[in-house]
């Protein structure tokens, strides 16, 4: 064993880039919120970036190492700390034997992302590392870690202490969050008036925001298209008969409080949805804290798609400031 | 039946074949999810049927989103006029209904139901029109069921009556979702009957529970160890009403290794079960009998 857990932290869960392929049976893609700064994380450690690390949401885990290793935080800005000694965020260190790895509090952002050189080697389930807690799969044991479990390191490759992503490239949700969204799915079923709200109104991420989805409140509720429910579809005007979320997919159940699915989504159900997050700015939502005031954008497949090409961009610079 | 096309983001295809539930929808969304899977499309990375649609996962990298749309309007026609016969398999369930961790688990979510002072059995026979408790669970056990989704979370069947719809149970969820549901509960909710295939968070009304895993991670179960999840859309179920006895006795035999659900290979045609519902249920329960 190479790393034993002394605290967990709020919830830490082992995390890669998922596993595609099963949302057909209700199982999620999972993996990282933050795919760009788990990726980081692995290169900064010489790892593939799709290696395996530890995902923290709003409060650090306390690791001991019972073995030297490369490791790397990035996300979210909350200062890891070697036997007390502050380290730098996006950047690798040396960690020896017997040391301990802690973290001070959340600055900003929600979940930062643990690389260590050789990546976390619990076993592969369906194709990857990543923790399903719901379904009990994959992941260490198939849930959040706690005190005293003790984890495998792979075999590290190759890393450089001191490399670092610049600055200019970590990338964070602004203040307000501005999330674009492409109208789309179940839209139609929105009056024109709730169709300008969702756009107009201020919005705060709700304390229900989790690896399945995030809820929002504080707009105005919408309304819908009169009509008579469809059979199988349910009673509310917000219900439709079950049907597959879309990832980044905006349901409104009963008209009140979005939620947008994340990557460890339910696969189906029966809310209306309006549009959905575009896949550019999924890893945005990974970084929102409760309360944080955000603001949803109306984009075009057009603009999604650029943004997508910006994102992509961001990852070739963020590859070679580390070559 | 036109399908209506529209994109969930930039990586989301998704088609709805209806806006309500129907056997020609499911079959119409099957048949379609099938084709795409067949026609290999490149960048497609998933491919999801629901009860009356489907979706698809694709990387615009790889193939632009109206790209994909132009190649799979161009399968529709083709699951049009595709034969509605399924080769599936009929399996039978063994359920314990009104059994005490239900019952425990309602009682302690009461204020969120419809009906506080009776059970969810109760509200659905009454709401259902059925002068009994035993004459609901004789209709619930009575006719097979399609599993025309699979989803939400890990391995979760939604299941659809195969009756007339002037007889398909319908029942509100409840009021507000419980947080707790026992795993393996048998539930319904809307027009769909599920099972839960795990514990956790849930708004289905509770009629029972099975003894027979559907979902196990650590692939132990005997007839999960190919695959952790038991079911497929198009898979056919019949519940059979067990009691305590032989509800521990399933129990034991799961555990010990010994357990094994009946399972029979069945061509199902949706013009004949149309043309004779009654006719093609007792064919259906007679070759899972072994006739």
């Amino acid at each position: 064993m190479a790393i034993k857990v002394l605290h967990h932290g709020l919830s830490t869960t082992v995390q890669d880039l998922g596993r595609p392929g099963y949302f057909h049976l209700g199982i999620p893609i999972g993996g990282a919120m933050d795919r760009v700064a788990m990726r980081a994380a692995n290169l900064l450690v010489g790892n593939e970036e799709d290696a395996a690390g530890l995902e923290a949401v709003f409060l650090g885990p306390k690791l001991e190492f019972t073995k030297d290793a490369l490791v790397a935080v990035t996300g979210a800005d909350m200062p890891a700390k070697l036997d007390g000694v502050a380290q730098p965020g996006w950047t690798a260190f040396a960690v020896k034997t017997g040391q301990t790895l802690s973290f001070d509090f959340l600055k900003s952002g929600a979940r930062i992302y643990i690389a260590i050189a050789g990546g976390i080697d619990v076993p592969v389930a369906l194709g990857s590392r990543s923790t399903y807690p719901i379904g009990a799969l994959g992941g260490f044991k198939g849930r959040a870690l706690a005190a005293g479990d003790e984890m495998p390191l792979g075999t590290a490759v190759s890393g450089i202490v001191g490399r670092t992503v610049p600055e200019a490239l970590r990338r964070m949700p602004g203040n307000p969050a501005e999330l674009r969204v492409l109208p789309g799915l179940y839209w139609d079923r929105l009056t024109d008036e709730a169709k300008e709200s969702f756009f107009a109104d201020a919005w705060k991420v709700a304390p229900e925001a989790d690896r399945m989805g995030y809820r929002f409140r504080g707009g105005r509720k919408l309304s819908f298209i009169d009509r008579t429910q469809p059979f199988g579809a349910g009673s509310d005007p917000s219900n439709i008969v079950d049907s597959c979320y879309p990832y980044g997919s905006i349901q409104v159940p009963g008209g009140t409080e979005p939620i947008i699915l994340h990557r460890d989504a339910v696969s189906g159900g029966g809310y209306f949805m309006m549009g959905t997050v575009i896949s550019a700015d999924m890893d945005l939502i990974g970084q929102l804290q409760p309360h944080t005031p955000t603001r949803f954008i109306r984009v075009t497949m057009e603009q999604a798609l650029e943004a997508r090409a910006e994102r992509t961009k961001l990852l070739a610079a963020i590859r070679q400031s580390l070559l | 039946m036109q399908n209506r096309y529209t994109f969930g983001g930039d990586e989301h295809l998704f088609v709805e074949c209806s806006d309500e539930m129907s056997l020609d929808a499911f079959f119409k969304s099957l048949s379609m999810a099938k084709g795409v899977r067949d026609s290999a499309i490149k960048g497609v990375t998933e491919i999801c049927p629901a009860n009356a649609s489907f979706q698809i996962k694709f990387n615009p990298d790889i193939i632009k989103p109206d790209d994909i749309l132009k190649e799979v309007k161009a399968i529709e026609g083709a699951a049009e006029k595709a034969e509605p016969v399924l080769k599936t398999r009929i399996v039978e369930i063994p359920v314990f209904y009104n059994d005490p961790w239900t019952h425990e688990t309602l009682m302690r979510f009461r204020e969120r139901h419809q009906e506080p002072a009776g059970t969810d059995l109760d509200y659905a026979a009454h709401i259902n029109d059925f002068p009994s408790v035993d004459d609901f669970v004789a209709a619930h056990s009575g006719s097979p069921w399609f599993v025309s989704m699979v989803g939400f979370v890990a391995g979760l069947p939604f299941m659809y009556q195969m009756v007339e719809r002037q007889r398909q149970i319908e029942v509100p969820k409840y009021l507000r979702p419980r947080t707790d549901t026992p795993r393996l509960t048998v539930g319904h909710g809307g027009c769909f009957g599920c099972i839960y295939s795990v514990r956790g968070a849930g708004g289905y009304q509770m009629f029972g529970i099975t003894p027979m895993p559907i979902f196990d991670p650590t692939q132990t179960t005997s007839y999960l160890r190919d695959f952790m999840v038991f079911f497929r859309p198009g898979d056919i179920v019949r519940f059979k009403p067990i009691d305590r006895d032989a509800y521990d006795q399933a129990i034991e035999d799961v555990d010990k290794g010994s357990f094994s659900p009946p399972i029979r290979e069945v061509t199902f045609d949706l013009r004949a079960f149309q043309k004779d519902i009654v006719g093609t249920n007792a064919n259906l329960e007679g070759m899972l009998n072994g006739h």
